[in-house]
């Protein structure tokens, strides 16, 4: 027990607490406390009234209790009753109990207020502070209902203690935050700006937290806080280090009030008075100079509390951003940082650079230290503090040394800790596209991040780079030749192969003439892969398998026999309904393999040469006869081959046959508007028998239940020969989506069930609503979307004539309003438009570009959601 | 057929180069003005002392949490900050805060503060409040702030309110606790 207890110390206090010290185990801390508690509970209850002094010893041994992590819910009372005891510690212990143990029972509340508004009112300052400091400690709505508009005026009345002022400063800051609603501005405000000229540095500190929190709401009330701000500021940094007495720390004059002071001025921008400008330029342009300047001690503190207000004077400098001198001066110094001793200084040089590399007007000088923060990534022994390095590095990327960087942290990257690795590929994944001159060299990038950090490479990263190695066929045998050379690797990651197995079945025919990776090489490189990956990337190899035939035919009969000896067959695990490669195949073109989507592909045609024709699926035989309740996703069959190919027919209009056979002809007419749309769907039996059982359901695959709703009528179960019935659909848009709805028909033709899944025409295109606008208007839209993200592009072969009038009638079919007289070049296409669904509109913008010589387009989508640019950007680029 | 459009401008957020002239340049765009971003009032968040074995000494909070997240929060500060080593830097980022610690003997302080909120100064306030109770416990140690916990909560009281700081002046701090001292020692004399 320490010999030392100031004030009037507690015996019992300090024995109970000597006793939990002693217990040697959790239970016999758990056991005394326990006897404690009754002890307690038991004095409270008891018939004797406790005199002051033990109802505030036992109050504060709950208290204590409550602190080590057990839960008291009593002596709530008895703390109350302190509160309005006339002895100093008593009342204080009380204020402690109930700032520490906030109960919201009502009664006690009242009298907690009661207690408070009577010590508010008794003008001794002791007790005012101490009821405010209780205000400020609870912060609670209820408070702020009794108190929020006393204290103003307690803060500026003319008669109020300076320590009373500090404390109602800070207690309406509280509950202003807590309950903006319940402060009353009014005269009181422009008296509390003039705060920042009292003569108590003490005031002023706490009045400056809350007018900087006070003016973000209210910037117009509070506009000459900024004068007053400059000059207060000037006055201590002009002055001497002892003339402060107190409220210098280590020879900085009041570095806590100089802070806040810089921090009031960020909430504004440059001061518009020149001699205030200028005044505060100097005060600015003094802290960079004291900071070459010899330190006059050599404490840490004197160093920190300098140095606190430097890293707030460079803040400042960046949040104005316009005075180029001091942004290159606030470089310098933070390059000096860099190589500082201290580590703390290190890693604050490297954050505050991040900001600076921002600025066109720094960005340069921010440049210049490159090596160092190389360096610092290369032997920093602090994870955050390499964190902050690669940050800066990715902030301070260009043209000029992008290749640098990403070769720097690729290299990181295999001894980077687990915790940053994903940030860290993203980074070079986007460095080394934004930046990519040569695109070989963006590929050797992507394909070095999956080889040292395969499992932190997202889906979104390797599909990229195959929609890039797509569209530029500059690069497409190099990416060949190099995902070769990569999955002669003993061990891949899966990734690789991912992408190995898509670019050497779209590409692989590029480096087939080399006999070291002839087709059959290529192929059992592959297939060596194949029984160590999951099934979806399984289901991507096979599609590769069928390419190859496609490509090399010379591979076929080897392919076919691996496919007939059922090696390829997928795992138990896989989806019932894909019994067989053929399926699964199905399968395939509607997940990964299609994503990065290169138009129809040829592949569909094989695989009636593969599979015998497909026997009734046995789900369709056992299926009950009635009309089945609505199938989910997982009871229809997989679209039909076609589906995607018919589904594109109708993103550019709306009218049509969706489809047709020997038995049934459905057609579609439908129109929309804003975000609701009504369709009608025609089925014709083209047969003289009856359709039975007849079920058409729209079914909303994963999470296009959340985006699109459809209603449905149900229509009669029975179809005569050549009768046709009609189906409405209703149809609500509820924020963007990607993948259509599915229409699942089924029905029973002369006693055999027939089952078709198809994909119901409603893309996020039909949701367009046209905007007209001036060119100029355009530009600036087209400005704000800069961002990498919101762009899509295209560049792809016109499988169609080229013609513009089509080529209107198209963009016009597709909903975007087609806008004359924007691009310089007659020949191109600009275009706007807003979705419109439920949840939020998207505006659109699109710019597409015919090159009639060599017969290509080049697409370009911009709009504020990224999966919405890419989705449009690829539904159109289908159409021409 | 090769394509003949020209290679794709170096980053996505910049139109292609040929017959744009009308389009400006997204680094043009950049260059415009951007207006001054205000920054959101910050202040502390909590303030935690925990000794080396990680055993809570104070806990203050300035943001209304309930009990569970309070211990959540404490479990893994207390974590997180003993399994730093010495020469670490004394700044770490933790959820969407940052955290400012220091260790003075067997005790660590340590504060959670806002995004834009200033470390260095933050790391001074710890200073300051051990300064504090210093002076007035006298060379104090762990068992002090153990024995006096409610004179601990007191002293922070007087200095910081509702996480800002409210007077930086020791002289006027103490003044303000040993005046209450006294106030009771006189009120137990007239009793």
């Amino acid at each position: 027990m320490p010999a030392v207890s100031k004030g009037d110390g507690m015996r019992g206090l300090a024995v109970f607490i000597s006793d939990i010290r002693n217990c040697k185990s959790k239970e016999a801390e758990i056991k005394r406390i326990n006897k404690e508690l009754a002890n307690i509970r038991s004095k409270f209850k008891g018939d004797k009234a406790l005199d002051g002094y033990s109802k505030k010893k036992y109050v504060c041994k709950l208290l204590f209790i409550f602190l080590l992590g057990h839960d008291i819910d009593f002596g709530h009372m008895e703390a109350v009753n302190l509160l309005s005891s006339n002895k100093y510690t008593e009342k204080q212990i009380g204020y402690l109990f109930i700032s520490v143990l906030v109960n919201s029972n009502s009664e006690l509340i009242r009298l907690i207020n009661n207690a408070i508004k009577n010590d508010l009112a008794s003008r001794n300052p002791t007790f005012m502070c101490l009821a405010l400091h209780c205000i400020a400690n609870v912060g609670s709505r209820e408070m702020g209902e009794a108190f929020a508009a006393d204290i103003p005026r307690i803060l500026v009345a003319g008669d109020s203690m300076d320590s009373v002022k500090q404390s109602a400063a800070l207690c309406l800051l509280r509950l202003y935050k807590a309950s903006p609603d319940l402060v009353p501005m009014g005269e009181w405000t422009a008296r509390v700006v003039h705060l920042l000229n009292d003569q108590h540095m003490g005031v002023v500190t706490a009045a400056v937290s809350l007018i900087t929190c006070l003016c973000k709401k209210n910037p117009d009330d509070f506009k000459t806080c900024v004068s007053l701000a400059v000059s207060r500021l000037s006055r201590i940094v002009s002055s001497a280090s002892t003339d402060l007495q107190d409220y210098t720390y280590y020879f900085v004059p009041a570095p806590w009030l100089s802070v806040k002071l810089l921090r009031l001025l960020q909430c504004y921008p440059p001061p518009e008075d020149a001699a205030v400008k200028g005044r505060l330029v100097e005060c600015l342009e003094t802290v960079l100079n004291k900071a070459q300047e010899p330190p006059k001690s050599k404490k840490v503190q004197h160093s920190n509390a300098k140095n606190a207000i430097l890293f707030e004077t460079i803040s400042l400098i960046i949040h104005y951003d316009s005075e180029p001198n001091l942004l290159v001066r606030a470089c310098n110094q933070l390059g000096q940082f860099l190589q500082h001793r201290e580590t703390n200084l290190r890693y604050l040089a490297l954050e505050s650079m991040c900001t600076l590399a921002s600025s066109e007007f720094s960005h340069e000088a921010v440049k210049t230290h490159i090596d160092t923060v190389i360096n610092a990534l290369k032997t920093e022994r602090d994870v955050s503090v390499r964190q902050r390095a690669a940050d800066l590095l990715y902030a301070m990327c260009d043209r000029s040394n992008a290749k640098q960087i990403v070769s720097e942290m690729l290299r990181y990257l295999e001894t980077a800790d687990y915790a940053i690795r994903e940030e860290i590929v993203l980074k070079v994944a986007i460095l080394a596209e934004k930046y990519a001159v040569d695109y070989s060299w963006y590929v050797d990038t992507i394909l070095n991040l999956i080889r040292i950090a395969g499992d932190y490479v997202s889906e979104e990263v390797w599909y990229r780079v195959l929609q890039i190695v797509t569209n530029r066929d500059d690069v497409q045998g190099y990416a060949a030749k190099t995902v070769f050379e990569a999955l002669q690797a003993p061990a891949c990651h899966e990734n690789m192969v991912k992408v190995g197995g898509y670019i050497l079945g779209e590409f692989g025919n590029l480096i087939a003439g080399d006999p070291r990776s002839s087709p059959p090489v290529q192929f059992s490189l592959l297939h060596s892969k194949f029984h160590l990956c999951s099934v979806a990337t399984r289901a991507l190899l096979l599609s590769t398998y069928i390419k190859f035939i496609n490509l090399f035919p010379e591979t076929k009969a080897t392919i076919q026999g691996v496919l007939r000896a059922g090696s390829a067959a997928p795992p138990p695990a896989a989806p019932p309904a894909s019994a067989g490669a053929g399926n699964l195949l199905v399968d395939v073109f509607d997940g990964p393999a299609a994503q990065p989507s290169l138009g129809p592909t040829p592949e569909e045609a094989f695989l009636s040469e593969l599979e015998p024709p497909a026997p009734e699926s046995p789900m369709a035989l056992l299926a009950d006869p009635a009309p089945a309740a609505d199938p989910g996703p997982e009871d229809i069959g997989p679209p039909i081959p076609e589906a995607d190919e018919l589904l594109n027919k109708f993103v550019c209009k709306n009218n049509g046959v969706l489809f047709e056979n020997q038995l049934l002809q459905i057609g579609v007419k439908s129109e929309f508007r804003q975000n609701l749309g009504r369709m009608y769907l025609f089925y014709g039996n083209k047969t003289s028998v009856q359709f039975q059982n007849f079920s058409p359901t729209v079914v909303h695959p994963g999470d296009l239940q959340t985006q699109l709703a459809v209603q449905t009528k149900r229509v009669a179960a029975q179809v005569d020969g050549g009768a046709q019935v009609q189906q409405v659909l209703n149809i609500e848009c509820l924020r963007d989506f990607l993948t259509p709805p599915l229409l699942s028909v089924r029905f029973r033709y002369g006693g055999a069930p027939q089952a078709l899944t198809l994909k119901l025409p409603v893309t996020i295109n039909k949701f367009f609503q046209p905007t007209e606008m001036a060119a100029q208007d355009f530009f600036q839209r087209w400005k704000q979307l800069s961002l990498p993200q919101q762009e899509a592009q295209k560049i792809f072969k016109a499988n169609h004539p080229m013609d513009a009038e089509v080529t209107k009638a198209k963009l016009l079919g597709f909903g975007s309003a087609l806008l004359d007289n924007v691009d310089p070049n007659p020949e191109n296409f600009v275009g706007a438009g807003i979705i419109q669904t439920k949840a939020l509109q998207v505006g659109c913008l699109l710019r597409l570009e015919p090159n009639a010589q060599a017969q290509m387009y080049r697409l370009t989508l911009r709009t504020s959601k990224e999966s919405v640019s890419r989705h449009l950007c690829e539904l159109l680029a289908q159409q021409f | 057929t090769p394509c003949n459009c020209p290679p794709r401008a170096a980053t996505t957020a910049s139109l292609p180069q040929h017959g744009d002239r009308g389009f400006p340049f997204a680094a043009a765009a950049a260059a415009g003005q951007a207006p001054p971003r205000p920054r959101p009032a910050a202040a502390m968040q909590f303030m935690l002392l925990f000794s080396r074995q990680g055993k809570l000494r104070l806990q203050k909070w300035y943001v209304p949490l309930s009990d569970k997240e309070k211990k959540k929060i404490t479990r893994e500060l207390v974590q997180t900050v003993l399994a730093r080593k010495p020469k670490m830097c004394s700044f770490l980022e933790w959820r969407d805060l940052k955290i400012v610690y220091k260790r003075y003997a067997s005790l660590y302080f340590c504060c959670a503060i806002e995004d834009q909120d200033n470390e260095l100064i933050t790391l001074e306030i710890i200073h300051r409040y051990v300064e504090l109770l210093d002076k007035y416990f006298g060379s104090v140690c762990e068992l002090d702030i153990i024995f006096n916990f409610e004179k601990a909560y007191f002293i922070l009281d007087e200095f910081l309110l509702g996480g800002e700081v409210q007077e930086t002046s020791k002289k006027n701090v103490l003044k303000a606790i040993e005046q209450a001292d006294l106030l009771s020692v006189l009120s137990n004399i007239k009793s």
